[in-house]
């Protein structure tokens, strides 16, 4: 071990590549920093997929660089190949083969045993390891994806590359997920991770945010969440439509959007104090058929910040 | 209030394992019910007996007035489904995806034309009506999707994860489509693994291992389990499940 900082493992610059019309990447740079666990936080469509195919020089782009490990993604595949370990977001294990098989095949593939793999993928391999008999195509979505993870980790990577590995996954085995990279960064790997879902952003050390093959932001999710320009206020109240649609139509109202049992709402002008704007609201609420109302200032998160972003770049839905 | 959904001990054994055990729930007309679950838990199971695609070993299901068991085809007449995986035909565009569905559902040539017309005006897709569904967005095909699984203005809808990866502005559009299906009388039965979603539910069920372990309204569930959040009440009812290997 050094002190001096180590190279980083992901560069990529101007990033491009289309699919006929469709703009898959447009200008991507970033990079991702030796033992950080990267997140590419953004909905379908989004250029995760893209970008990771690209890294693991399934992909060559049409304009710009990547490199990764010191090799560019578009020449050296071999050597990234062996180096990687990738978890694509479809299942692509062998179903017919056995929990145990699968692992030996990807082994043998990369020129190690399972023996040798063992200590780095135990912590989750143990998990599914009562069940090494069974056939992949019959493990219960938890399992699986704990066996696609053992797979890509069995050959000892440098880089573990993994994209949306908890989408359609319950919140509780999404969180033991996190848990695993936890451990796995923790022993010195670097991870980059794509994800749909905005909460786990705060639990990588930084994020992409990424729309439409645009990085929209890159920086720590508490700093991102900061990026909100304006003050932000969580809104209680009842009945919630009526709620949701008086707030909308208040003449100040810049942003009002539903967060699980509160509505998120900011306002457009620049200086106005939390309690007279409370007993505006409540002004303008009472004969709007909302009974009970309550406020308080709160501070934006990942998500906030992202539909900030994304209302101000060019591509938001109609 | 009328009784849109009406199961009772409805159970499902595949061989020796039971997937679904002994659920009884009750979804009135108009309702926006959220029915959660770990993976595995056994909600697709009792969606495919609830819609008529599979038929209970046990147990019985009324919905929309119709017996699951005995009455598939009326019921399936009356409802609407959409699931993340299969929803449009991608090679087909929007309003030939519209016209096919119509089709299925008994419309006349004429009705199809004038809903369609208003729906796609509806969804902002006039400009994409002639685009293949394949390129558009997932956020604007879920909608879309969502908006065909209406076309027949069926009394119940039945969503399977809806918005899974869609961005977080479409998910919140794609809520008022739902409040608003609901405000017009049309009972919604919704999946979701997002938690925040959950609590937009009028009432929601958890089901843990086959079985319904919690029942009520988002803010009684978080009172009855003393929790902050629905995601802790989630976490604590499956985390022994999910601990099991699930």
């Amino acid at each position: 071990m050094t002190t001096a900082p180590a190279p980083s493992p992901v560069v990529v610059r101007g990033l491009g590549k289309s699919f006929g019309e469709t703009v898959a990447l447009d200008d991507v740079t970033l990079e991702v920093r030796a033992g950080e666990l990267f997140g590419l936080v953004g909905p379908d469509g989004g250029g995760k997929t893209t970008l990771f195919r690209v890294l693991t020089t399934l992909l060559v782009p049409d304009r710009g660089s990547a490199t990764v490990l010191g090799r560019d993604a578009a020449t050296d595949l071999w050597e990234i190949r062996a180096r990687v370990g990738y978890m694509p977001g479809r299942f692509s294990l062998y179903p017919d083969l056995s929990v145990e098989e699968n692992l030996r095949f990807f082994a043998s593939v990369f020129g190690t045993t399972l023996e040798r793999g063992y200590e780095l993928i135990a912590p989750i391999y143990r998990q599914i390891e009562p069940f090494k008999d069974r056939r992949a195509g019959q493990l219960s979505g938890g399992m699986k994806q704990k066996l696609a993870l053992s797979c890509a980790l069995v050959h000892r990577p440098e880089l573990l590359l993994l994209d949306e590995p908890t989408t359609g996954v319950d919140a509780v085995s999404r969180r033991e997920f996190w848990d695993l990279l936890d451990a796995l960064q923790a022993g010195g790997l670097t991870i980059v991770v794509s994800t749909p879902y905005m909460d786990e952003a705060d639990r990588c050390g930084r994020v992409a945010l990424m729309q439409r093959g645009r990085v929209l932001a890159i920086d720590e999710p508490g700093a991102i969440g900061a990026r909100f320009p304006r003050p932000l206020h969580a809104v209680h109240g009842t009945p919630r439509h009526a709620l949701i649609q008086a707030l909308r139509a208040f003449p100040h109202a810049a942003s009002v959007q539903p967060f699980g049992d509160v509505l998120h709402y900011s306002d457009a002008r620049p200086a106005v104090a939390p309690a007279a704007l409370e007993d505006e609201l409540r002004a303008w609420l009472a004969p709007r058929g909302i009974g009970e109302f309550a406020m308080e200032p709160i501070a934006p998160g990942i998500e906030d910040a992202f539909m900030e972003l994304m209302g101000s770049s060019a591509g938001s839905a109609p | 209030m009328s009784i849109a959904i009406d199961a009772h001990e409805l159970t499902r054994r595949f061989g020796s394992f039971t997937a679904v055990d002994r659920i009884s729930v009750q979804v009135a007309q108009g309702e926006v019910f959220g029915f959660l679950g770990a993976n595995g838990a056994g909600k697709t199971t009792a969606i495919k007996m609830l819609i008529g695609l599979l038929a209970p070993t046990a147990g019985t299901a009324r919905v929309a007035g119709h017996d699951v068991a005995t009455e598939a085809d009326e019921v399936r007449r009356r409802i609407g489904y959409m699931s993340q995986r299969f929803s449009l035909y991608d090679d087909l565009t929007a309003r030939e995806n519209i016209t096919l569905y119509g089709g299925i559902y008994g419309l006349r040539d004429a009705e199809i034309r004038a809903r369609g017309d208003r729906l796609l005006g509806e969804l902002g897709l006039a400009d994409v009506a002639d685009v293949l569904v394949g390129t558009l967005p997932l956020g604007w095909k879920q909608k879309l999707a969502f908006s065909v699984a209406m076309l027949h203005e069926p009394a119940i809808v039945f969503l399977d994860e809806p918005t899974g990866g869609v961005d977080p502005v479409t998910r919140r559009q794609f809520w008022e489509m739902i409040y608003a299906a609901a405000a017009r009388g049309t009972t919604v039965f919704v999946t979701t693994h997002y938690m925040d979603e959950a609590e937009y539910c009028d009432r929601l069920s958890i089901m843990v291992d086959g079985r319904i372990a919690a029942m009520g309204t988002p803010k009684a569930l978080k009172a009855e389990f003393g929790a902050p959040t629905l995601d802790e009440v989630f976490v604590r009812l499956a985390r022994p499940a999910a601990a099991a290997g699930g």
